[in-house]
């Protein structure tokens, strides 16, 4: 369908604009393992610290790029299913904050005052425009979910007998978490933070602050997730020429992430002081619950890809999958959707791993960590973003895609270098390897007395993964620039591909409807943190003054 | 609304949780395997020192700070239950041991406890592994088990 013009450019910003700081993102991604192999045994390269370098790479390919993107695709299929626009004005005003937001985080971190990584932990500071930048983009990011439930409640009332399309039930979802999640996070950057750097306040509780940021910080990997879920029910079978296996199986899944994708943020805090194992033992079992939908989806899509395969003459138990249509340029998305979703398997499987409780010990904050989650938001999700970023590119510029051999094989040459990557991370985790180090310094510098011979073959399986992952990349650069300097060939517009349903699907009030759904999880949440939150405020004593990372004294203002 | 392998899946799927989940509480119950404890906080985690409670009980209190653990070293014989209290005096840290799964935060105005017993003799290394500005990569500590007699 066509898109007016105003709201049109406002996308392509939206898609552009991260593309373009991804470049420095993943630059950092491959000097990162360089350093840390060991290769270079130095703090900087090129003027960019290690650790600036790592805020950097947090920041853009976590935040930024994710948020972009879910704010510019969840226009297109709100666009797209309610057949509405959203306001201009809100429109604008959103991508405007987003914009100058990631501005001012990015000069902050340039500048060398932001290098706190992209979980800002206190007392460790930053500059106060970075904290700033930062809750920008953030609102930002809330100001279209207004626009979306107007648009929601107005389609509606115009199809009261008809279920809502899984894409707008996922992309309502997802935004709800999103806007529920930030909540303490906004609280703990504006209220906490932001005084506390520019030194109205001298003192924060830290415990306060973690319990606060883990609130949103899980829940935030469901944000960076549930895009791709969308593309998996509603765009993947159609492109795999066949039909979704069940609708309601996709309304089920997303109304279970909506009520557990917050209250299980304390797995992130099993090795914390002051908070109880109680709360930590709930949270655990909680996560379990939350792998069901991922369970559900698994199934539903493998479903649907086999009916997909069978129609097109395959047989057999397994061999089946071969006709699916791999390596096709017509398909090219496809390629990415399929690829991100064989990541996820390891990828679920090892956050499982996370999760259990003491399992945890073993790995927290190990390069395991690191090594999960490149399968998860370094797989479907990113995947996802790249495919769905050139495909709307080309629809709302009316420009074919540049180069696009290149474009096809991306996603299979990522998922070759983030396997290889990720099982170097999670061996060496599982022998002790700290993430977050610039190890090339000192545990893989044979010169220093740290050395530590065990980390050499698993931080080289990292390198030689993230190699090829950074060759992907530039490929993927390549057909993403080289499609903006095309002529353009045809009519802009927005057309997703539409799975329809296998069986015949009865409306079921229960799953087209998000009011009892927001009750259990606003019920859930409170019963999870208020213990949490409680412990995180009676349990800490001290309070902590802001330090500089490159000074062991704190900040003292006069 | 749901067909027959739809509900299997969900079936299927409950019941491998319901197994991880069992797992979790034999490890806890069964095999001791716990996480950090919730402690109040005092002043006294503030001083770094090892205590003997009898032959084969010690209290290691250690004080994280940018950039070392104190105490760097200490000595503790063969077959020991040590009690390990983690707190930190600037910013948070890390603080992994080496073959233990001992994996805790030491955090400003909190006390992260565990309890080890090392069977075996030999260097115990801890690592800090949370970011805590530019000499983070420096920060390790040392339990040395029987090794050197001492």
């Amino acid at each position: 369908m066509q898109v007016s013009r105003p709201i049109r450019n406002i996308l392509l910003i939206e898609l552009f604009v991260p593309i373009l700081l991804l470049t420095l993102g993943i630059y950092h991604g491959l000097m990162q393992v360089i350093y840390r192999s060991g290769v270079i045994q130095r703090t900087s390269v090129a003027g960019l610290d290690y650790y600036q370098g790592l805020t950097l790479h947090g920041v853009i390919n976590a935040i930024v790029l994710t948020t972009f993107f879910a704010v510019a695709f969840g226009h297109a299929t709100m666009i797209f299913y309610t057949k509405r626009e959203p306001n201009k004005t809100a429109t604008l005003v959103s991508m405007l904050l987003m914009v100058i937001g990631t501005g001012l985080a990015a000069a902050a971190i340039l500048a060398g005052k932001a290098s706190v990584l992209y979980t800002f932990y206190p007392p460790l500071k930053a500059h106060p425009a970075f904290y700033i930048g930062t809750a920008m983009l953030i609102v930002g990011s809330w100001v279209p979910y207004f626009d979306w439930i107007r648009m929601y409640l107005s389609w509606k009332r115009e199809h009261p007998q008809e279920s809502t399309p899984v894409a707008v039930i996922g992309t309502l979802v997802n935004f709800t978490i999103w806007f529920v999640c930030t909540l303490a996070v906004a609280y703990e950057v504006l209220v906490m933070l932001v005084p506390w750097s520019l030194g109205w306040t001298q003192e924060i509780n830290i415990m306060l602050a973690r319990t606060l940021f883990w609130f949103f910080g899980h829940a935030l990997v469901y944000f960076w997730l549930l895009p791709s879920y969308i593309m998996f029910y509603t765009i993947l079978p159609k492109l795999a020429g066949g039909k979704l296996y069940s609708g309601n199986a996709g309304r089920i899944a997303f109304f279970i992430f909506l009520i557990l994708s917050i209250p299980i943020g304390v797995h992130h805090q099993f090795g914390d002081p002051s908070i109880g194992r109680g709360v930590k033992l709930t949270q655990s079992i909680l996560t379990f619950g939350v792998a069901i939908p991922s369970f559900i989806t698994a199934f539903t899509i493998a479903a649907s890809l086999e009916y997909a395969a069978r129609k097109r003459g395959a047989t057999g138990l397994w061999s089946w999958i071969w006709k699916l249509p791999f390596f096709r340029k017509d398909v090219f998305l496809f390629g990415y959707l399929i690829n991100g979703l064989i990541l996820f398997i390891f990828g679920g499987l090892t956050g499982l791993v996370n999760a259990s409780y003491s399992l945890n010990n073993v790995v927290h904050n190990t390069s395991f960590i690191p090594g999960h989650f490149h399968l998860t938001v370094g797989g479907p999700v990113f995947l996802a973003i790249l495919g769905m970023s050139i495909y709307m590119l080309s629809q709302l510029t009316g420009r074919r895609i540049y180069a696009p051999v290149l474009n096809t094989i991306v996603p299979y040459l990522w998922t070759v270098g983030v396997l290889i990557f990720s099982a170097g991370l999670m061996y060496g985790g599982l022998i002790g390897e700290p993430r977050r180090t610039n190890m090339g310094l000192t545990y893989l510098n044979p010169s220093s007395e740290q050395f530590n011979p065990y980390w050499v073959v698993s931080s080289m399986l990292g390198l030689a993964g993230g190699g090829i992952m950074f060759t992907a990349g530039l490929l993927y650069f390549i057909s993403f620039f080289g499609t903006c300097f095309r002529k353009r060939s045809a009519a802009p517009e927005i057309d997703l591909p539409v799975s329809e349903t296998l069986h015949e699907e009865r409306r079921v009030p229960l799953l087209d409807s998000f009011k009892p759904w927001l009750a259990i999880m606003g019920l859930i949440i409170f019963l999870t943190y208020a213990p949490a939150i409680s412990d995180a405020i009676n349990n800490t004593n001290r309070k902590a003054p802001p330090y500089k990372p490159t000074d062991p004294v704190p900040v003292v203002r006069k | 609304m749901l067909d027959k392998f739809e509900r299997n899946v969900i079936i299927t799927a409950l019941t491998v949780s319901a197994l991880f989940i069992f797992s979790i509480f034999y490890a806890l119950g069964a095999r001791r395997q716990d996480v950090s404890e919730c402690l109040p906080y005092n002043k006294t985690y503030e001083t770094a020192r090892v205590e003997q409670i009898d032959a084969k009980t010690y209290q290691i209190y250690y004080v994280a700070r940018m950039w070392n653990f104190e105490p760097a070293i200490s000595y503790i014989p063969v077959g020991s239950e040590v009690d390990l209290f983690v707190t930190s005096l600037d910013v948070v840290h890390g603080f992994n041991v080496f073959d233990k799964n001992v994996n805790l935060m030491a955090v400003p105005g909190g006390v992260a406890k565990t309890t080890v017993t090392f069977t075996e003799p030999g260097v115990y290394k801890i690592v800090c592994h949370e970011f805590c500005g530019t000499g983070h990569q420096n920060m390790e500590a040392e339990i040395i088990v029987n090794y050197p007699r001492k």
